[in-house]
């Protein structure tokens, strides 16, 4: 519509109701709330993505001293990851029980999720405590300094995330699932199934590739 | 002297596109000494030509903008109520279509300009000539000049001669130079503004410069990349000279035999932290120094980066050389600690295990040679189907340039990688 | 070469010892002038009692619009700061010839040119473009505040911690010796083992979160909170610019994040990414800083392009030229600006066709460039332009820019980069794009919105004197140094040796006094303007006749921005509905819900400004109670809920029954 038509056309009344939004009502709380932390994500996801390509850079660069195959147990990588697939699977039931406003088993779930991660972080810890034991620390060679920085930035994700897991699960507690804690769970779900997939590019492109 | 008869126009041109550009860089221009625009070496002189070239390429629309935003500006200013005013006039598909196209095609002419000369004066490639007129003589060995930044001064090996200098550069004019170059702890950037362009110099790696210096001249040469507190000092004298009067100075560097010798114990003693350090002339030089110097294995007890790569490619020493840390170390302690280390060569050589002196005995590996070269028939430093900058049809390229057909293939454009280092990864 | 000993280290203060105190005369006395000058603030606040209000209405404010202002405010500060530097470079390289040292050691000198690149684009230039969005974005886009207001406040107080650090190292030990992209090796421990490089690192960790974060901010809030009826090809050009740029902020922070940490871990755990030996490789951070770094550069010219669009079309009096054009030119721009990187190491021995491809890339970016240079002009092609202050800034920056994108395009052509590669023509390149664009463009911004921000224009008079000091003083600071890259001149140097050199820097050194002095008219003119705010006054909330929606409320604009929230039928929303001449609704008013403001932001960089700092001078213990600090707090403040109110319909009904009484007084 045109200006002048406008003009001619309408009483005053008329045009404030075209103009102005008279019968405003509050905008619902957190609207942006996921596309914002989708961004964060992504944004996560190109600092994991600068880890990648300096592992591509430097692992090939054991500076005389071991590689993937030497050092790496693929055993017990495997039980890692299926240790972080549980909980991603874990993490879905507590949605699901979210979602039929199930406070208990939202956080019995979510527990049993803290369980998997702590578990995968402990198997983690393990490895990197064994691998320096044994002298293969990070500041060995460029693959090493690479390998830890990637894996561990991973670990320290994933220790984030437990920390806010166990946060929400006194939340939920103390304020029940109100619409916040929803959003909040749904945000912690991106961002734990979001490690997830980081995980099996570590996997697929660390472990696997490095012992092929 | 004459140009030759087969390509009149472009010299005139460059001429006069050096004289226009001198012009329209304001008065002070032409009176100082630019010497990137006015260099005595035929490649930087072809890259000054460029930047002249490019700058009067897009001056053909820089002028223009300029000119009507200040004719915009006066014509329609909001006292002069004789101009027409359009408030709503806010497209016109024709006009898109310029505004769009006309900076479009400048590009595409620039673009393919720098594509060619790219390829033309790729650091890494042997020149084709000794200047316009003058190919490169088919048996014509470039002399080689090895080049190490030192914080802060700069080493200059020549292997032919068989002599050094620190913080003077001598060559030869008319032949072609081959300069590898390398640091010793951090970046720089090797560049004479009167022979060539810059190229940086990398500890670990080696990157390569081709040039020529076409007249004797007194210039001076600098590191171009910051690199700390010694670095405003990190000049050094340039004098080209006639090739007799080159290999004159050689043998007068070589016959002074009270003149010290560079063996590794000297290098790492000239390789600490020091300013300001005047000339100093090598009569020896040990031979296998400079693929040491890459290789990062001068000090006793080091291991060689080339054989460090060439256990990587093999995956590595395993588990076995994991504590095998010391012999690799090279910057961990900074430069006050090379100072220390080296004060007392003979306690890194006892840390070293025996079964790693049966691994590594430092025989340095020499870099890759990433030199492109320069086809003998200079037709096909045309590229792909394109002339050199000189004659552009812009400035009136000859016909038979243009009609030459794309017979065979052209080296030059040969997408060699040269990455510059002993190849990391 | 001098060496000093620092390795002193106790478990206490780490390696903070008196010998971190200013040594050289001319650092302690400016020690001294800010301790005063500090201290007088401080006693002059606590003397007018008003630090209450500062931290009510301020600090802990999460009005887009009062933090847009504290932005421009950090900019203004470290802007002195980074012109302070320029000067003591230009006087020491205008006298250094001949074998006289200067005034400067080079630990200072190396730390001044490093500490200027640093502030001038993390600290300057940064908090200016963002404070601009911050206040003028959800203003143009009908919304009454960004999407994560507490967000908003967490970001402005975290690019301040970083800005704290920066300036803390200026008398606290050193600043990085390394140029303003601290390359290894040289970055390295082993080559910078003192505090210098932490403190660079951790200043850009800190204050790279808060730029990221108001980036993923602004996107929500541009896609999410548009007012009804602006779809996305009616939004205002400076929105539009405005999400690219966060678009470019979201996509290349990180980079900066993970460089810069896999710069920290090699410095502090000795980890093996950029060294020389164990197989790091150097060129990998030359090649990542530079990914981050080169769409950094269209993160901080875009907006001002945007900017520009408006003046040009507000001052000309008409709409906006080839507005698609416009747009889909700023996204040819932000995507390209990806593909360039590898322009800024030609140099470093890549091949030919990987060097062409790059240049050529480069000089594509000039076409949407040049397209949207010829929109302005055809913007102002039959308009009636009124010479404003904005819009002289306008054509100064046209007239300015292209030569300066011309010199880009130059540098562009590998084997002419080959010569002009880190040579002074290069630092009037870059120069001439950042003072002719970015600095031109935010002159004409604060010219253009300050009476939308205050309520009074700004004094035209010593606008001008600012206008015309500034101009020339940037061609006789910056011709130069084109005409000395030409003579093989390259950056950094501290000395000389060919006198024949020292008449350009003396000219440049003139040029830049003739700046000083463009500064200090632009001080008059905020401070004369402020005395006289009562002259200059502008009710109206509309002064220039603009176009876009933040013209339409009053100025300032009340806590809510919009009574009622405007529905857009028109790109030029604001003259859309002039010319329908719609009225201002005056009654019918609801009460509105608005954020409430918290302290948690700036708590939390406070903590993470003490974590900073106790990570630079290896203050563990301190460094650990910090880090929890930030941890715990964070987590606490999660557990505050009640983050909003209602601006009670009394309290709207007051302010827009002053608005009437307003308008109706400046005869509208």
């Amino acid at each position: 519509m045109t200006a002048t038509a406008m003009k001619s056309e309408l009483t005053q009344p008329q045009l404030q109701a075209a103009f102005y939004d008279l019968d405003e009502h509050d905008h619902p709380e957190g609207g942006s709330t996921m596309l914002g932390f989708w961004m964060y994500l992504m944004s996560d996801c190109l600092i994991f993505a600068m880890l990648f390509a300096a592992y591509g850079v430097l692992g090939g660069s054991f500076a005389a001293g071991p590689g993937p195959k030497d050092l790496f147990d693929l055993k017990l990588i495997a039980l890692n990851t299926a240790m972080l697939l549980f909980s991603s699977i874990t993490y879905g039931f507590a949605m699901l029980a979210m979602e039929k406003d199930n406070r208990g088993a939202t956080q019995l779930w979510l527990l049993v999720t803290a369980v998997f991660g702590a578990a995968f972080l402990f198997i983690e810890l393990y490895e990197f405590s064994h691998l320096i034991h044994e002298g293969a620390t990070p500041m060995r060679s460029g693959f090493l300094t690479a390998f830890f920085s990637l894996v561990g930035t991973h670990g320290l994700h994933v220790t984030f995330g437990l920390i806010w897991l166990f946060t929400l699960v006194v939340q939920i507690g103390k304020k029940g699932l109100i619409p916040a804690n929803k959003r909040r769970l749904m945000c912690l779900s991106l961002f734990w199934h979001f490690l997830d997939v980081i995980w099996i590019g570590v996997f697929t492109f660390v472990y696997l590739m490095g012992m092929l | 002297m004459r140009p030759p008869e087969s390509r009149p126009k472009p010299r005139h041109l460059t001429a006069l596109a050096r004289a226009l550009a001198a012009l329209s860089m304001t008065g002070a221009l032409s009176a100082c000494n630019t010497v990137v625009l006015n260099p005595a070496g035929d490649v930087a002189r072809q890259q000054g030509d460029l930047v002249v070239i490019s700058t009067l390429l897009m001056l053909l629309i820089i002028v223009p903008v300029m000119a009507a935003t200040v004719i915009f500006a006066w014509r329609y200013r909001a006292s002069n109520k004789e101009a027409t005013y359009e408030p709503d006039w806010d497209h016109s598909t024709q006009l898109e279509l310029l505004i769009w196209t006309a900076p479009l095609l400048i590009i595409i002419c620039l673009g393919a300009l720098t594509w060619v000369t790219t390829h033309l004066l790729d650091p890494y490639r042997t020149i084709g000539r000794i200047d316009a007129n003058t190919p490169v003589a088919a048996n014509a060995k470039p002399l080689e000049v090895e080049v190490v930044a030192l914080d802060w001064k700069w080493l200059f090996i020549y292997p032919e001669q068989g002599v050094a200098t620190v913080n003077e550069l001598v060559v030869p004019t008319g032949r072609p130079l081959q300069f590898k170059i390398t640091s010793s702890s951090v970046m720089n950037s090797f560049y004479v503004p009167a022979m060539a362009g810059q190229i940086y110099a990398m500890p670990g790696m080696e990157t390569r410069l081709h040039a020529v210096v076409n007249k004797p001249i007194e210039t001076v040469g600098f590191s171009a990349n910051y690199s700390g507190a010694g670095f405003s000092n990190m000049r050094f004298a340039t004098h080209a000279v006639t090739e007799a009067d080159f290999a004159k100075w050689a043998a007068g560097v070589k016959a002074n035999k009270t003149g010290p010798a560079l063996d590794r114990a000297t290098y790492l003693e000239l390789e600490k932290p020091s300013e300001k350090v005047p000339v100093i002339r090598f009569a020896t030089v040990a031979p296998d120094l400079y693929d040491a110097i890459v290789d990062m294995c001068v000090e006793p007890g080091k291991m060689c980066m080339s054989e460090m790569m060439a256990l990587d490619a093999r995956g590595g020493l395993g588990k076995a050389g994991i504590r095998n840390v010391e012999m690799l170390a090279y910057d961990k302690h900074g430069r006050e600690a090379v100072a220390k280390a080296n004060a007392t060569p003979n306690a890194a050589v006892q840390r070293e295990l025996a079964w790693v002196r049966a691994l590594c005995r430092q025989m340095p590996g020499s870099a890759p040679d990433n030199t492109v070269k320069a086809p003998a028939n200079l037709r096909s430093l045309t590229g792909a189907g394109m002339a050199a900058p000189q004659s552009l049809p812009l400035f009136g390229k000859d016909e038979q340039a243009l009609a030459q057909p794309k017979a065979e293939s052209p080296v030059a454009v040969n997408d060699a990688a040269h990455s510059s280092q002993i190849s990391r990864n | 070469m001098e060496v000093v000993d620092h390795s002193h280290w106790s478990p206490i203060l780490g390696r903070l010892w008196w010998d971190a105190m200013p040594q050289e005369p001319i650092v302690l006395a400016t020690f001294v002038v800010v301790a005063l000058g500090g201290a007088a603030l401080v006693a002059g606040l606590t003397y007018f009692k008003l630090w209450g209000y500062l931290w009510k209405e301020w600090f802990t404010s999460v009005d887009h619009k009062k933090i847009g202002i504290m932005y421009m405010i950090l900019g203004l500060v470290m802007f002195l700061r980074g012109f302070a530097d320029a000067v003591m470079m230009r006087i020491q390289q205008s006298i250094a010839f001949n074998g006289n040292e200067g005034y400067l050691n080079a630990h200072h000198y190396d730390q001044i040119f490093t500490a200027h690149g640093v502030i001038m684009i993390f600290f300057v230039a940064m908090p200016f473009v963002t404070g601009l969005m911050n206040y003028i974005v959800p203003l143009q886009i009908g919304a009454r505040d960004v999407s994560f207001p507490f967000l908003n406040n967490f970001s402005f107080w975290m690019t301040t911690a970083g800005a704290v650090l920066v300036m803390a190292s200026l008398f606290i030990g050193e600043f990085a010796q390394t140029g303003w992209l601290a390359y290894p090796p040289l970055s390295n421990l082993a080559y910078s083992p003192w505090v210098g490089v932490d403190y660079y690192i951790w200043a850009l960790q800190i204050a790279g979160v808060g730029t990221l974060l108001s980036g993923v901010n602004l996107i929500a809030t541009i896609v999410k909170m548009r007012a009804p009826g602006m779809t996305m090809m009616r939004m205002p050009i400076f929105t539009w610019t405005a999400l690219c740029t966060n678009i470019l902020i979201v996509a290349a922070f990180p980079v900066l994040t993970a460089v810069m940490t896999m710069l920290t871990v090699d410095r502090y755990l000795g980890f093996n990414f950029f060294t020389n030996d164990f197989g790091g490789s150097p060129m990998m951070y030359v090649n990542l800083i530079w990914i981050w770094g080169h769409p950094e550069v269209y993160i901080l010219i875009l907006p001002l392009f945007g900017v520009f669009s408006e003046v040009t079309s507000t001052f000309s009096g008409k709409r906006l030229f080839g507005y698609s054009s416009m747009v889909y030119a700023t996204l040819v721009i932000t995507i390209l600006s990806y593909l360039v990187w590898l322009h800024h190491f030609f140099t470093m021995g890549s091949g030919a066709s990987v060097n062409s491809f790059f240049g050529i890339t480069t000089m594509v970016i000039s076409i949407p460039t040049g397209a949207k240079l010829f929109n302005w002009l055809f913007t102002m092609y039959r308009g009636r332009i009124r010479f404003e202050l904005p819009m002289m800034w306008t054509v100064a920056f046209m007239l300015t820019f292209t030569i300066g994108g011309m010199t880009g395009v130059l540098l562009a052509v590998p084997p002419a980069d080959f010569v002009l590669h880190n040579s002074l023509f290069l630092i009037a390149h870059f120069h001439n794009v950042i003072i002719g664009g970015v600095l031109f463009g935010i002159f004409a911004a604060i010219n253009f919105w300050w009476p939308k921000a205050f309520g009074f224009k700004l004094n035209e008079f010593w606008g001008k004197v600012s206008f015309w000091l500034w101009v020339p003083g940037f061609w006789f600071a910056f011709m130069p140094l084109y005409i000395l890259g030409l003579m093989g001149v390259t950056r950094r140097m501290r000395t000389f040796d060919d006198p024949s050199l020292q008449i350009f820097f003396i000219i440049a050194a003139f040029g830049a006094l003739m700046i000083a002095g463009g500064i200090g008219a632009m001080l008059v003119q905020f401070a004369v303007s402020i005395w006289k705010r009562e002259e200059l006054k502008d009710e109206t909330g509309d002064p220039w006749n603009g176009r876009t929606l933040e013209w339409s409320t009053s100025s300032p604009p009340p806590e809510y921005n919009f009574a009622f929230t405007p529905i857009v039928h028109d790109i030029d929303a604001w003259e859309d509905m002039k010319r329908c001449g719609v009225e201002r609704p005056t009654a019918g008013f609801r009460p509105i819900h608005m954020p409430k403001g918290t302290g948690s932001g700036l708590i939390l960089a406070g903590l993470s400004t003490v974590l900073g700092f106790a990570m630079i001078w290896y203050i563990w213990w301190l460094a650990a109670v910090s880090f929890l600090g930030v941890i715990g707090f964070a987590i606490f403040h999660t557990f505050n809920y009640k983050r909003d109110y209602h601006i009670p319909v009394e309290t709207v009904e007051q302010t827009e029954a002053e608005r009437t009484r307003q308008l109706a007084a400046a005869g509208a």
